[in-house]
C-alpha cells in the first residue's frame, strides 16, 4: 500500500504529510533531520495502521511559519493537526526531537490520543549525561554516531547529495537550532507535568544511542511511572531503522 | 582618513602545537593553555602598545570582544577601553563592538558604553556586533534569533541613550517597565556607532539605512570582498535616495611595515602565518551556526570551504589583500591605491598580528605611523 503526499493548510501553514494503511491512526512524528523518505518501518506499520507522517512546520515540504518559536508551538500545531484530521485515539510515535514533541502534545491534552511510543526522545535531561552536541559534529561524525551498527551509517553517507536534498538539510537544522539550541534538546519544565500523560506509554531506547545516552531513558521511565521500557541491545539512535522489526513487533503488541 | 590603531590582544604565548592539534583556539581548547602570569605581561604590554598608539598620533584607539579563545583576551572590551579612558588624554577609544545578542540585558551595554563616554568627555566610538558564530557555542545563545536580538537590543540602546527617561520599552525579547539611564552619554545624541562586519546584505541594508548611516566596517577580508561590501553599501545607501560619505566606511586590516619590503615579510611571515592559520581557523560547523546567516550565504560558504579552510602563506594573503606588508613607500602606495577605488574614511590597522612580539610590533608601529600615515591622513 504505496503512501500518497498531502498538503493541509492549517495554522497559516501548509503542512505537507504523507498517509498509507486503515486502521488505528498512528501519527509518526520525526526527529531533527525531518522525513524525508518513506522508510521501511513505515511500509510496515502501514499493513496494520492509518499511518501518517507529517514534516513538521519549519522541516521538509512544510512551511516555515513566523509564529514557529519554540517547541511549545509544536505542541499545540499538533493537537490541532489531530483535529482536522478527525483523528482519534491516535498512537502517536515521536523519535528524538519527535518524542519531545508527543510528551508536549501529551501533558497539554490527550482528548485525541490513544497512546504513545516515544523513540529515544528528547525533550528531558537526566542529571550527569551528555548528550552529543548535534550542531558542533562535523556532518560525517553526526551520521556514524546515529547508528551502532556502521553499515547503516555506510549506507546514507554513500547516499549522493543533490542540491534540493542540500536544501532541505539546512532548513531542517535551521528549525531545529530555533527550537532546540537553548536549553539544548530540552524543556525544563517539562518533568514537573509528565505526571499528566494518561495513556498508555512505551520507551524504546537503543542501549548504545550516542546521540541521547540511554541513561536518560531509565530517568524518564521513572518520570512516566507507568510507562513500558524496550531498551534494545545493539542498536544506536533510530531503533527503527537498525532493528526494524524488532521495533515494529513493539508498535503490533503495544497497539491493538 | 581616519586611522585606527586596532589590537585583538590575543595569547601569543600560546603552544601553537596544541591549537593545531584541536582544529582550533576557539570555544574547546583547554584553558590550561592559559598561563596568568603570562597573561599578566601580555595584557599590560598591549594596553602599552594602544596608548603608545596616542604618542605616535593614530586618531583612535580599537579594542573589540571575543570569548573563550586565544585569539583575543577581550572577553569584555569595557575593561580595555575603562582602563585606555583614564590612561590617554586625547585619542578617541573605539569598542568595535560590543556583542549586544550575547548580552542578556542590553541596557548593560548602553550604561557602561554611556559610562566610557562621560569619563573619557566624549571620546567613545561605540561598536555593535552580533559576536561571532563560535560564540553562540559558547554561551549557547540560539543563532536563529540573532538578528532579531541585536535589532532589537540596538533600538532599546538607542532609546535609552536619546529619550528622556523613564520610560517603559516593551519588546519581543526585552522587556523594561523603567528605562532611565545615568549616566546619559556625554556626546550629543550619542557617540558615533560603526558596524564591524565580515559581510552581510542584511547587515550593509540596516547599516546603511538612512535612519542610521552607520559607519560600516569590512573587517579581515581580501580586498576584492572589500570592495565589493564597500561598494554594495554605498549602492544601498543610493537606494535609499542619499549618498554615503566616506567616513560611513571603513577597512580593518593587519599591516606589517619593515625598512624593505624583503625584510618586512621576513620578519613578518611566521607571525602573520600563526595568526592566519592558528588564531583563526575553526570548523564550519563553529563559524556558522544555523541561524547566524541566510542559509543562501552558508551554501556560499560551503562551495568555498577549501579556500577559505585552508593554510594560507604571507604571499599568498599580500596578493589577496588580506595582509598589507612591506617597505613604508610600498604600504603607502597600496593603500593609497586602495582608497582611488573605496574611498573608505576609516582605515583601521592592527599592528599586532598573531605572535607578533613587543619589539616588532613596536617598530611596525613607528614605521607605520611616521613613514604611512602622515601620508594618508590628508586623503
Amino acid at each position: 500500500m504505496p503512501f500518497t503526499d498531502h498538503h493541509l493548510e492549517l495554522d497559516r501553514c501548509k503542512t505537507h504529510y504523507r498517509r498509507a494503511g486503515k486502521g488505528t491512526p498512528l501519527v509518526f512524528l520525526h526527529g531533527a533531520s525531518g522525513a524525508p523518505v518513506v522508510l521501511p518501518f513505515m511500509e510496515k506499520l502501514a499493513t496494520r495502521y492509518d499511518v501518517i507522517v507529517p514534516d513538521h512546520p519549519g522541516y521538509g515540504l512544510s512551511d516555515e511559519p513566523e509564529w514557529l518559536e519554540n517547541i511549545h508551538d509544536v505542541a499545540y500545531f499538533y493537537l490541532d493537526f489531530l483535529a482536522a484530521l478527525r483523528l482519534d485515539k491516535a498512537c502517536i510515535i515521536g523519535s528524538s526531537m519527535g518524542g519531545w514533541i508527543a510528551m508536549e502534545m501529551a501533558v497539554r491534552n490527550t482528548s485525541r490520543i490513544g497512546s504513545l511510543v516515544l523513540v529515544s526522545p528528547a525533550g528531558h535531561f537526566a542529571e550527569g549525561v551528555q548528550p552529543a552536541d548535534i550542531f558542533l559534529l562535523p556532518q560525517e561524525e553526526m551520521v556514524r554516531k546515529l547508528f551502532h551498527d556502521q553499515r547503516f551509517a555506510e549506507q546514507r553517507l554513500a547516499m549522493p547529495e543533490t542540491p534540493e536534498g542540500i536544501d532541505l538539510g539546512l532548513k531542517n537544522r535551521h528549525t531545529t537550532a530555533r527550537l532546540a539550541w537553548e536549553p539544548r534538546l530540552h524543556d525544563p519544565f517539562l518533568p514537573k507535568w509528565l505526571h499528566r500523560i494518561d495513556v498508555p506509554t512505551s520507551i524504546v531506547w537503543g542501549a548504545q544511542d550516542h546521540i541521547l545516552p540511554a541513561a536518560t531513558a531509565h530517568e524518564l521511565k521513572r518520570l512516566i511511572p507507568q510507562a513500558e521500557l524496550n531498551i534494545f541491545e545493539s542498536c544506536g539512535h533510530l531503533p527503527q531503522v537498525e532493528q526494524m522489526e524488532k521495533f515494529c513487533d513493539v508498535v503490533f503488541r503495544f497497539v491493538r | 582618513m581616519q586611522i585606527v590603531l586596532f589590537h585583538l590582544m590575543p595569547y601569543a604565548d600560546l603552544d601553537l602545537a596544541e591549537g593545531r592539534k584541536n582544529g582550533t583556539v576557539w570555544v574547546n581548547l583547554p584553558n590550561r593553555n592559559f598561563d596568568p602570569e603570562k597573561g599578566h605581561k601580555l595584557y599590560n604590554r598591549y594596553l602599552d602598545e594602544l596608548e603608545y598608539g596616542e604618542a605616535l598620533g593614530f586618531d583612535v584607539v580599537g579594542v573589540n570582544e571575543h570569548h573563550q579563545t586565544a585569539y583575543g583576551l577581550m572577553p569584555s572590551p569595557i575593561v580595555t577601553a575603562s582602563a585606555l579612558a583614564r590612561r590617554t588624554k586625547r585619542v578617541r577609544i573605539a569598542i568595535l563592538g560590543s556583542a549586544l545578542p550575547l548580552r542578556s540585558h542590553p541596557l548593560t551595554v548602553a550604561e557602561e558604553h554611556a559610562m566610557i563616554d562621560v569619563i573619557s568627555g566624549g571620546r567613545l566610538i561605540t561598536g555593535f556586533v552580533r559576536g561571532i558564530g563560535a560564540e553562540y557555542h559558547t554561551f549557547n545563545v540560539n543563532p536563529t534569533f540573532s538578528h532579531d536580538r541585536f535589532h532589537e537590543a540596538h533600538d532599546l540602546i538607542l532609546k535609552a541613550w536619546t529619550q528622556p527617561g523613564p520610560f517603559a520599552f516593551n519588546g519581543h525579547h526585552y522587556k523594561v517597565p523603567y528605562v532611565n539611564l545615568w549616566p546619559r552619554p556625554y556626546q550629543k545624541p550619542h557617540p558615533p556607532i560603526w558596524i564591524p562586519s565580515q559581510g552581510s546584505r542584511e547587515t550593509i541594508d540596516w547599516a546603511a539605512h538612512p535612519d542610521h548611516r552607520y559607519t560600516y566596517l569590512q573587517t579581515f577580508s581580501p580586498v576584492k570582498v572589500v570592495q565589493r561590501y564597500l561598494k554594495q553599501y554605498r549602492d544601498t545607501a543610493s537606494g535609499y535616495g542619499y549618498a554615503a560619505k566616506d567616513s560611513q566606511l571603513g577597512w580593518a586590516v593587519p599591516v606589517y611595515v619593515g625598512d624593505t619590503d624583503e625584510s618586512a615579510r621576513r620578519e613578518a611571515k611566521q607571525h602573520f602565518e600563526n595568526f592566519r592559520n592558528v588564531y583563526v581557523k575553526m570548523p564550519l560547523e563553529m563559524l556558522l551556526p544555523p541561524g547566524y546567516t541566510s542559509r543562501e550565504s552558508l551554501k556560499n560558504v560551503m562551495k568555498a570551504k577549501a579556500q577559505m579552510f585552508g593554510d594560507v602563506t604571507i604571499e599568498q594573503a599580500i596578493e589577496l589583500g588580506l595582509f598589507v606588508c612591506g617597505s613604508a613607500d610600498t604600504v603607502t602606495k597600496a593603500f593609497t591605491g586602495y582608497w582611488n577605488d573605496m574611498r573608505f574614511g576609516n582605515l583601521l590597522v592592527m599592528c599586532q598580528f598573531g605572535t607578533l612580539p613587543a619589539d616588532l610590533t613596536r617598530a611596525n608601529m613607528e614605521r607605520f605611523a611616521r613613514g604611512v600615515m602622515p601620508k594618508l591622513k590628508p586623503l
